[in-house]
């Protein structure tokens, strides 16, 4: 009776537990999700989805620069993707190179330096694999409020700007003709980006941030006539990769960010398949 | 109070202007100024830096030397070259419209019927003709009520009689409007008859005048002798068999004159 009564309360905690970690996840996962559908909208709509990658690798230097400096590793990572985001820009104007041979140098360039920054942080107890993919079921507290206060920033300035940052997305000069302060919305854009790579960061990883803006917003973009149209879809579309996908992890013991982004991929495929049958079917 | 002082005013003046990317200059002395009612319209051949000189005048970039000046208060609408927009945004042209910022009420309405858009209003801005597309364009430019439109090669993506009608309009909006033109073309022939002013440049100022003045100068037919006798023979083959290309510059009438 005793032994029993034991065992009934343990299982109740564990499942406590167990419903603690898993609600964080969701918390996280449905968080990142509302600023990466329209961010990704527009990385998708500006071509930057090479930059959100290079931006995205230069959060490992980051992450370095944290652990050396014993601050938190969130403000570090901002603070490279901030700097690498306006470097990326710079070097942009003043280089004959192309856009995307830069950014494949800045991006694999930093992603090394960060990996060979870390190695020398041997004695810091560091969860490399975790930081490079994710790991949704061990974010924090802190971590959940980092990424609704980073994303409640980023989604009110993106609202914002919208209309100025949509023209300037069509065409800079027009935009700016028209009396746009493009530059600024850019920079703002830009920022935004680097915060959503920041607290993206702890839900699907370095080496993922970018597929989770690309992925939803690229699987929305048939079904939209409008661009708000297209990043409120790419939220839902989100929010259904990070429930097959934490559902699959959960089941299964898969990765958490790897699993949501496969599941969104399988959703793209899906989608695109769906379309491409109708197409045919009308056109036949 | 200076409104007499205002309306002998341009509302764009360049004096002087040169610019430079790097160490290569893109234009360099250039005067041009466009006033009210007026239709100045530039020509040159490809790299002559139209579009640079264009991007000057609507101060989108600063001139290495010179003065580009632009009358207090004006309202420019600009109609860019060569605007695709990726296939990767959706977008119904009435949000294309939209991006132009707070218009009036009922302008949008006037320049639907102007530019005759009306029946697209809603369809995806990449299922529509090109002449549909630089009449979008347009009505963009002109939501602004402009003081001044500024048209970078406005025909371009259009076929023959689209380009006619579109100079047609043109001219009919400066008529209507009293709004100054400054536009980039590629074919004097074709929007002769709806300039007051040319200005042709390849690099430096070749010479400017009136249409006519124009196409009588030694720089010009230098310049343009063997291009715009090719397309004239295009020209002449599709609208006017009655005169070939014999290279003549005494016509003085009609838009054939420098055949």
């Amino acid at each position: 009776m005793r032994m029993a009564l034991t065992a009934a309360s343990c299982m109740n905690t564990d499942t406590i537990v167990m419903d603690d970690f898993l609600v964080r996840a969701v918390l996280a996962g449905v968080g990142v999700a509302a600023v990466t559908g329209p961010l990704g909208s527009f990385v998708v709509w500006r071509r930057m989805s090479f930059f959100g990658d290079a931006l995205a690798h230069s959060a490992l230097l980051g992450v370095a620069l944290g652990l050396l400096l014993g601050i938190d590793l969130t403000v570090g990572v901002l603070a490279v993707a901030v700097i690498a985001a306006i470097l990326l820009l710079g070097i942009e104007r003043r280089t004959g190179l192309a856009m995307d041979t830069i950014l494949g140098i800045l991006s694999h360039g930093t992603l090394a330096i960060g990996l060979v920054a870390v190695a020398f942080l041997e004695r810091v107890r560091f969860d490399l694999l975790g930081f490079l993919f994710g790991d949704i079921l061990a974010v924090t507290a802190a971590d959940i409020a980092w990424i609704y206060g980073g994303g409640a920033v980023a989604l009110a300035l993106i609202a914002y700007f919208w209309r100025p940052l949509l023209s300037a997305t069509v065409h800079a000069d027009l935009a700016r003709a028209e009396g746009v302060p493009v530059d600024r919305v850019n920079l703002v854009f830009l920022l935004c980006l680097a915060l959503v790579v920041a607290t993206a960061m702890k839900v699907v990883g370095i080496l993922l941030v970018a597929a989770m803006l690309i992925i939803p917003a690229a699987t929305a973009r048939p079904y939209s006539r409008t661009p708000e149209r297209m990043a409120v879809f790419a939220v839902v579309i989100s929010w259904l990769s990070v429930a097959g996908g934490l559902g699959l992890s959960f089941a299964a013991d898969t990765p958490g960010g790897p699993s949501i982004i496969s599941f969104g991929l399988l959703l793209f495929a899906l989608t695109t398949g769906l379309m491409a049958l109708r197409q045919r079917h009308s056109d036949g | 109070m200076d409104q007499v002082t205002r309306a002998g005013e341009p509302i764009v003046e360049l004096s002087g202007v040169e610019v430079r990317a790097g160490n290569r200059v893109l234009v360099t002395g250039i005067d041009l100024s466009v006033s009210d009612g007026e239709v100045v319209t530039l020509i040159g051949p490809n790299g002559a830096g139209k579009t640079t000189l264009i991007r000057a005048a609507l101060g989108l970039i600063q001139p290495s030397a010179g003065i580009s000046r632009r009358r207090d208060g004006a309202r420019i609408g600009y109609m860019p070259q060569r605007l695709n927009i990726d296939r990767n945004m959706p977008l119904t042209v009435r949000r294309f419209l939209g991006l132009a910022g707070a218009f009036e009420p009922g302008a949008r309405a006037r320049v639907l019927e102007e530019t005759g858009i009306a029946r697209i209003i809603d369809s995806p801005v990449h299922d529509i003709s090109g002449g549909e597309w630089q009449r979008t364009l347009l009505a963009r430019a002109l939501l602004r009520e402009p003081d001044l439109l500024v048209l970078d090669e406005p025909a371009q993506a259009v076929d023959l009689t689209g380009q006619a009608e579109l100079y047609r309009l043109i001219g009919e909006i400066r008529d209507r409007r009293g709004c100054g033109v400054l536009m980039v073309s590629h074919d004097l022939h074709l929007v002769m008859s709806s300039t007051d002013h040319v200005v042709c440049i390849n690099t430096h100022l070749c010479c400017a005048g009136t249409p006519d003045t124009v196409s009588r100068d030694p720089s010009y037919v230098a310049m343009f002798g063997e291009s715009v006798a090719e397309t004239m023979a295009l020209y002449h083959h599709n609208h006017d068999h009655a005169h070939g290309v014999d290279g003549s510059i005494v016509h003085e009438h009609g838009h054939d004159r420098h055949g």
